[in-house]
């Protein structure tokens, strides 16, 4: 059983499990972080990032002008953003049987994946993860497609150059695997071979496997997965979150005795308690619009924000802010208000409930009912007509690389009476704004991670008790910045394998059985003979027959009758010959008493000597060795097969046979 | 969580008053006022005499106490009292719940106590015919067989009375013939009863022999292992009241119990102990020292001192097991023998002992004992070293295991102990929590004291105290491995975060070096700032930051803050503005009640004025008069009202908010009409009495206006402690306007104030246009009976104030008999709704003096309910339970 790394994002993995003549991906996740190093795609025609300086080398060569400009002492590449895919090298993707997904934020590399490496298999994951990921994948395309950018720079890749440049560009790893957005058409063509499951539905994979998707509670229709086979079981944790937020409980008892836990995507901010950052959230919220300020919150179109949608709705009116209008702007926004209001079977005990009523699970229905917010594809069209002032605005894309972000990061940056808002934890929020610097505007971050910290982790490891953990070497000490803080590890007996990208993983357990079924009419011929107390024994003489990866024992054809014709003859060729059996000998021979039986039959000058293993009577006289071993005994004489048949007549006295 | 008050505090009106309706009343008439110059409280007996041994419980030869109230079995309930034993003894009636079997017995050990139990027993035969029909009947339901037991040891308590019972009964009921051998004994309560019984039984010799003789000892024995802890306890304290009583007894201090000179159930008691402290099992043991705690606790003969030279071998060999068995019940009784004054500071016995127990327990077990031989004035100096170091031990450990450089550790240097059991506790998190918090709390109760040890290591305990604190918030960086182990157990612990700001904030009381307290205010900023911290931590921290500020400058704004606290105040104010947003309303509650703590030191503080307006804090928490949480109005209204008082306010507000057009003083009443909580309306009467009293500018503009307003809405208020709240401001109006009560005191320091004799009519017209008088009256016959006892009081001392100033003459001549005849009809028959118009002052006056309101504030003292707390009523109760008699009295 192998584990092979594809991706060193601990909350954007991918890997590949074999198991059992099966290929398994779990999870293809995009590591957006590469789009930091690109310069902001502005919507409208931004004088400020179109003038800035181009970007030379120290020997004052310009070559790189076109590609490079600089921003407050950084350099970005001013190109079409790219993304840092997972390995492609590394194991032969066209070999992938499935696909499991656990949640939408881990699906977006899936048309490259689906589209781009010769993959026939089939994907499984569950309806809110399928349409709330096409909803990312869509806003994602929009936001680049809408900006078409004539330019793709490619030269600062070539190794010998990169190496000239300032970090972070010169640090940025795997860069020539960076590739540009997918289309539209990939991602449907991807998305058409997505098959849907429920949570707890059993699905076989070649009678080999069966995997199970469990609830983990971090967000619409996100799983764990169990792969289980007969006598084996490794589960894969990714996203899962303990808090009650809006997604149906985490499935704990069920990962309980599995050999293997694959523990991926834990928070990535695993000092912040998310209550106390919603209310870091609301307080700085409160403050700007008090004071005649904006608000800006990058965010995703589709998860915290519904959560901070429903907080700010048992706010607002608290803090006095019933007038200020709320503003989310995405190509999906009203596609995914509308998905979280119909997936009530995938939703906590409270929102399900309110569906029986009738009433929408969500309070963001209600917001938008009373016009305190408003939704719009993107910023031309309506929303210029409707745009108040001081507002919050909940846009994408949280790089602030791309998306209607970046208007409002040129709009209100220059005022210090606004403030920005990351809640999403995904992307460092110092890069983010590095190239919108200098900055007059207010930047608070609260990072808003409900997925499991290390302590949750810990209790859970205690509750499940699995045999080993497998989880991102990140996970196997403390962050780099605070290398004190023991508490923020995965600490658990046997410590966990870790992995990293690009590495291939023994998975530390052996497989030791397989099932196989026995014929009744097999099954009935049997006679077992108890050797021991609570101990049966019996032959079975059958032929084994295997498909699809199911084993059946059946009975052995009968002797072939003499027979004449050929057909027949052919027939009985067929048939593997089933040879006279030899007793099977079961007991143990006791030293002493063996050498007394021995003298009683006229051997003398007997020895007898320990060994490892057990013991050597040695028959000096006769120049003969009987070695006696837990399973096994030899006896050993020169070419005196009448002594040796003897030898062994005497030791088989001491044996039972059946 | 706010106190809750309870604004359902019924007050029943006095039947026996004069003037209740229905009752004849006397007339009134402007010639001859009528005032009853003493009150008959109805039911009051005759004059008692003074006994000289009253208050000092000296018992009688008859065994009851002299001079306290006679509660003695009145007539009333000597006749209800067979029918109530029928009902009792009778199976067919349901026996009555277990409270009215409770307050019997409450009133039967009252009414023994204070009179002979023999003549109750002989005037009342139906209570012996009760006790024997209990004891004749095979299968008497346990509620009443338990009944029975103790009020068997209420009667026999007495001497006489045990005599008088003495016989089948006692012995029926105590020994084996009793309920001991019947089914009933397997229910606890009968089992308690029986030895609860038996602890009142035992005050006199005779019951002593009757212990002995009937074998009861061995069942007390038996019980002290009983499954129910309140039957076992109950036979622990049993045990050590008979060893003190026989003890009493035996006149001169024998050596030892064990030479046969102590009494027979001295002796055998003694011996069962020695026996538990010798056994292996350990609630045992427990038990022992239980007893043995009582004994030296309570009694302090020399025959103790004996007592414990007998038995401290057997407890100092407890000291060599492994683990030490009941060791909190050991330090109960190492502190028990500590403290008794049978033994002096020289006798080194129980010093020693208590010396090796701190070696031997681990230090969450020592830790109470440590604390309490630091409380005793005479322990040894070693000693007192020794326990400290066992208190000192795990924050030296935390101090050791977080420090960079192990010189840096600074606590218990050199001190004896070591630290390697902390170390290994602190691995556990429930033991690490648990002792960390138990050490702070011991410590923080160890600080205020005066024989604390000295030199008190502040600098220590506050590095101590922060490290925790930073330990908590994850950002301390511990250099050893241990501290890596700290690290992972404290971080985010609430528990500890709380206890180590309450111990911060003991701290405050001692000075510390500038390095200390700026750390301190760094780690409480930290606490505050924190987006973790929990309501409940924060407020602890604002708690104690507001301990650790200094107290304003004397004399005020004639010196500015010092650099560092005016550095801290500065980046204290933008939390306290973030915490003012918070989503969650505790956060903003006590965040409002820190600024109301904070701006009352330092208003006058040039400097604090300045940081303050120059923030945002004052219009967020004016914005905060609109929350939604009624404890978080009623919070801010307290601080923005002190604010304004100090002229704290901004100028300009939202003009969204109600009645904000006219200014804070329209925006306070506006929420004392119209807001349906009573917390922010309660707030703003207190403010608006302040403002009164201080002469805030709103008020002082108009202050008759502003006085006739808010009594007007007062009055109509639902709570009661918003009208009591009224009265005090209408008392505030009323000193005021006349001057201070008594100014006439020759010795009184005081300004003049304005209103002079011949000003009196004018103050009167004042009080009228106020309609001052309309709301006292109407206060006075309020169904609350604090707002009504309050009026009584404000009327009464505005007569008096009225007579010392010359009365009718001074109010210009005599009333106009008709006004005040209307006035005092129309309050009379209860319309409280209606003014009694404007009165002039000589009619004022006569109404007051024709009101009989000392008679009013006698009835006001009296409790509502004494008439249904009577014995008579509780039997009256009874009956009615059982359908013997229609109750006549709670049909109300």
């Amino acid at each position: 059983m192998k584990l092979y790394c594809l991706s060193g994002h601990p909350t954007l993995p991918c890997n590949v499990l074999k198991f059992k003549s099966t290929t398994i991906m779990l999870d293809c996740g995009l590591d957006m972080t590469s789009t930091l190093n690109f310069l902001p795609l502005p919507l409208v025609q931004s004088p400020r990032l179109s003038n800035l300086p181009c970007w030379s080398l120290k020997d004052g060569n310009a070559f790189l002008d076109k590609e490079l400009k600089e921003c407050s002492g950084h350099v970005f590449v001013d190109s079409v953003p790219e993304f840092c895919l997972p390995e492609t090298e590394l194991i032969d993707l066209s070999t992938v049987d499935v696909i499991l997904i656990s949640n939408y934020h881990c699906m977006m590399a899936l048309p490259y994946i689906t589209e781009h490496t010769g993959f026939t298999g089939t994907v499984y994951a569950t309806e809110p993860t399928v349409q709330i990921g096409r909803l990312l994948m869509e806003e994602l395309v929009n936001f680049i497609e809408r900006v078409p950018k004539a330019q793709s720079a490619s030269l600062w890749k070539n190794k010998d150059i990169q190496r000239l440049l300032p970090s972070p560009l010169k640090d940025a790893v795997e860069v020539s695997t960076w590739r540009r957005c997918y289309t539209m058409q990939e991602v449907n063509s991807a998305l058409s071979k997505i098959q849907l499951v429920g949570y707890s539905q059993k699905i076989e994979l070649f009678g080999a496997v069966q995997v199970t998707p469990l609830s983990s509670g971090y967000a619409l229709g996100s799983s764990n997965w169990i792969i289980q086979s007969h006598y084996e079981k490794v589960s894969y944790v990714s996203g899962s979150s303990l808090l009650t937020t809006h997604p149906q409980p985490m499935d704990q008892t069920s990962l309980k005795n599995s050999d293997v836990l694959v523990l991926t995507g834990l928070t990535q901010i695993p000092t912040a308690n998310p209550d106390g950052m919603v209310g870091e959230f609301c307080s700085n919220l409160a403050l700007t619009v008090r004071n005649g300020g904006n608000v800006l919150v990058p965010c995703y179109p589709s998860g915290v924000i519904y959560d901070l949608l429903e907080c700010l709705y048992q706010y607002i009116d608290s803090a006095g802010l019933s007038s200020v209008p709320f503003y989310f702007i995405s190509p999906v926004a009203n596609s995914s208000l509308e998905f979280s209001q119909i997936f009530a079977e995938w939703l906590c005990h409270n929102k399900q409930s309110k569906v029986y009523l009738p009433e929408p699970p969500f309070p963001h229905a209600e917001l938008i009912q009373t016009n305190k917010l408003k939704h719009y594809p993107s910023i031309h069209g309506d929303f210029s007509n409707d745009f108040r002032q001081p507002c919050v605005v909940f846009t994408g894309h949280p790089s602030l690389r791309f998306g209607d972000v970046v208007h409002f990061m040129e709009l209100w940056g220059k005022s210090s009476l606004n403030t920005v808002i990351f809640t999403e934890p995904d992307f460092s929020y110092l890069e983010a704004l590095a190239p919108y610097q200098p900055l007059a505007m207010k930047c608070i971050y609260c990072p808003i991670d409900t997925r499991l910290n290390f302590i949750q982790v810990s209790k859970l490891l205690k509750e499940v008790q699995p045999l080993h953990v497998v989880c991102p070497e990140q996970y196997t000490q403390p962050p780099p910045a605070q290398s004190h803080r023991m508490d923020l590890m995965i600490d658990c007996q046997p410590p966990a394998m870790s992995y990293r990208r690009a590495e291939v993983l023994a998975l530390p357990f052996k497989r030791r059985y397989e099932k196989i079924e026995i014929m009744p009419e097999l099954a009935d011929s049997l006679v077992p003979m108890e050797i021991k107390p609570g101990i049966s024994l019996a032959t079975v003489s059958a032929v084994l027959h295997t498909k699809d990866n199911k084993h059946v024992l059946q009975p052995p054809p009968r002797p072939a009758q003499p027979t004449s014709g050929k057909k027949r003859k052919r027939v009985t060729e067929d048939v593997p010959d089933c040879k006279a059996l030899k007793p099977l000998l079961s007991g143990s021979i006791p030293v002493e008493q063996f050498v007394q039986t021995l003298e009683k039959h006229g051997f003398s000058d007997i020895k007898v000597e320990d060994t490892a293993k057990g013991h050597i009577v040695l028959l000096q006289e006769a120049e003969t060795l009987i070695q006696i071993e837990e399973d096994s005994t030899h006896i050993i004489c020169d070419n005196d097969e009448m002594l040796r048949v003897r030898l062994r007549d005497l030791v088989l006295k001491f044996l039972q046979k059946f | 969580m706010k106190p809750t008050h309870n604004s359902f505090c019924h007050y029943k009106f006095p039947s026996g008053s004069p003037w209740s309706r229905g009752s004849p009343r006397p007339s009134v008439s402007a010639s001859s006022p009528l005032r009853a110059s003493q009150v008959v409280k109805p039911g009051a007996g005759p004059p008692e005499r003074v006994d000289p041994a009253a208050g000092r419980g000296f018992r009688r030869t008859d065994g009851t106490r002299a001079g306290a109230p006679s509660l003695a079995m009145d007539p009333e309930c000597a006749l209800l009292l067979p029918g109530l034993c029928a009902v009792l003894a009778d199976p067919g009636q349901p026996v009555a719940d277990d409270t009215c079997l409770e307050k019997l017995l409450d009133w039967f050990q009252t009414v023994t106590e204070t009179g002979s139990s023999l003549r109750l027993l002989q005037d009342n035969p139906c209570l012996v015919e009760l006790l024997s029909h209990v004891l004749g009947t095979q299968d008497a339901p346990a509620g009443l067989l338990s009944f029975a037991l103790r009020l068997a040891g209420i009667f026999g308590a007495q001497e006489s009375g045990f005599q008088y019972l003495q016989g089948e009964l006692l012995s029926g009921l105590f020994g084996d013939a009793g309920p001991l051998g019947q089914a009933a004994w397997t229910v606890p309560s009968v089992r308690s009863g029986w030895v609860q019984g038996l602890r009142s039984l035992a005050q006199h010799p005779s019951a002593l022999h009757f212990l002995a003789d009937h074998g009861v000892l061995d069942t007390v024995f038996s019980l002290q292992r009983d499954p129910s802890l309140f039957v076992a306890s109950a036979a622990s304290q049993l045990l050590a009241h008979v060893l003190a009583l026989s003890m009493q007894g035996a006149a001169g201090s024998p050596p030892a119990p064990q030479d046969g000179a102590w009494p027979t159930c001295a002796r055998r008691i003694v011996g069962h102990v020695e026996e538990s402290l010798c056994s292996t099992a350990a609630p045992q043991v427990t038990q022992a020292l239980n007893v043995l705690t009582s004994t030296l606790g309570r009694c302090h003969g020399h025959w103790t001192k004996a007592l414990w030279a007998q038995l401290s071998p057997l407890v100092a060999r407890l000291l060599e097991r492994e683990p030490v068995p009941a060791a909190h019940s050991l330090v109960d009784l190492l502190l028990s023998v500590a403290r008794s004054p049978v033994f002096s500071s020289a006798d080194s016995g129980p010093w020693d002992m208590a010396a090796r127990t701190l070696s031997r327990l681990g230090p969450l077990q020592a830790g109470p004992l440590a604390l309490g031989l630091l409380k005793l004035q005479h322990c040894p100096q070693t000693l007192r070293t020794q326990a400290f170091g066992v208190l000192l031990q795990p924050l030296a450990c935390v101090l050791k295991a977080s420090a960079q450089a192990p010189e840096a550790a600074g606590l218990l240097d050199g001190a004896p102990g070591s630290s390697v059991p902390v170390d290994s506790l602190l691995s556990s998190k429930s033991a690490c929590v648990g002792l960390l918090c138990q050490t702070l709390a011991l410590l923080e109760e160890l600080q205020p004291l005066p024989q604390r040890p000295s030199p008190w290591p502040q600098e220590a305990l506050l590095g101590a105290a922060v490290t925790m604190l930073r330990l908590c918030g994850g950002g301390a960086a511990p250099a050893s491995s241990l501290g890596g182990r700290l690290c992972r157990t404290l971080a985010g612990c609430v528990r500890v975060q709380r206890a180590a700001l309450d111990f911060l904030g003991t701290l405050s009381q001692g000075a510390g070096p500038q390095e200390s307290v700026t750390q301190v205010f760094a780690a409480l900023l930290e606490c505050l700032e924190s987006p973790d911290s929990s309501p409940t931590v924060l407020k602890k921290a604002f708690q104690a930051t507001l301990r650790w500020l200094p107290g304003p400058p004397q004399p005020p704004s004639c010196c500015a803050l010092s650099p560092h606290t005016l550095l801290f105040l500065q980046e204290l104010l933008p939390v306290l503005q973030k915490r003012l947003c918070s989503p969650c309303w505790e956060v903003r509650d006590s965040a409002l009640e820190f600024l109301t703590q904070l701006s009352r030191c330092w208003a006058e503080q040039a400097d604090f004025r300045r940081a303050l307006l120059a923030s945002e804090v004052p219009r967020l928490a004016r914005q905060l008069l609109q929350d939604p949480e009624s404890y978080v109005r009623a919070s801010a209204v307290t601080a923005v009202g002190q604010l304004s008082g100090w002229g704290l306010q901004p100028a300009s507000t939202s003009p969204q908010h109600p009645g904000a057009q006219q200014g804070l003083l329209g925006e306070l009443l506006h929420i004392l009409t119209t807001d349906s909580e009573g917390f922010p309306r309660r707030a703003v009467t207190q403010v608006l009495t302040e403002w009164l009293r201080a002469g805030h500018a709103d008020v002082a503009q108009d202050t008759e206006q502003f006085v006739a307003t808010v009594l007007q809405v007062v009055s109509r208020d639902l709570d009661w402690e918003v009208r009591a709240q009224g009265l005090e401001l209408a008392r505030v109006f009323l000193v005021q306007t006349l001057g201070q009560p008594g100014a006439g005191c020759p010795y009184a320091v005081g300004l003049p104030v304005a209103s002079s004799p011949s000003a009196l009519p004018a103050a009167l017209h004042a009080l009228g246009r106020v309609r001052l008088l309309d709301f006292a009256l109407c206060a006075l016959l309020d169904c609350d009976r604090p707002v009504a006892q309050k009026a009584c009081d404000l009327l009464l001392s505005l007569r008096a104030e009225l007579a010392r100033r010359g009365g009718l003459q001074e109010a210009g001549g005599s009333p106009d008999p008709a006004a005040v005849e209307a006035a005092l009809r129309g309050w009379r028959t209860g319309e409280q709704g209606q003014p009694l118009g404007e009165l002039a002052p000589a009619a004022m006056l006569a109404v007051l003096d024709a009101m009989d309101l000392e008679g009013f504030r006698g009835r006001l003292a009296e409790s509502s309910d004494r008439v249904e707390r009577s014995p008579q009523s509780l039997l009256q109760d009874m009956l009615a339970a059982a359908g013997v008699r229609e109750n006549q009295a709670d049909c109300y």
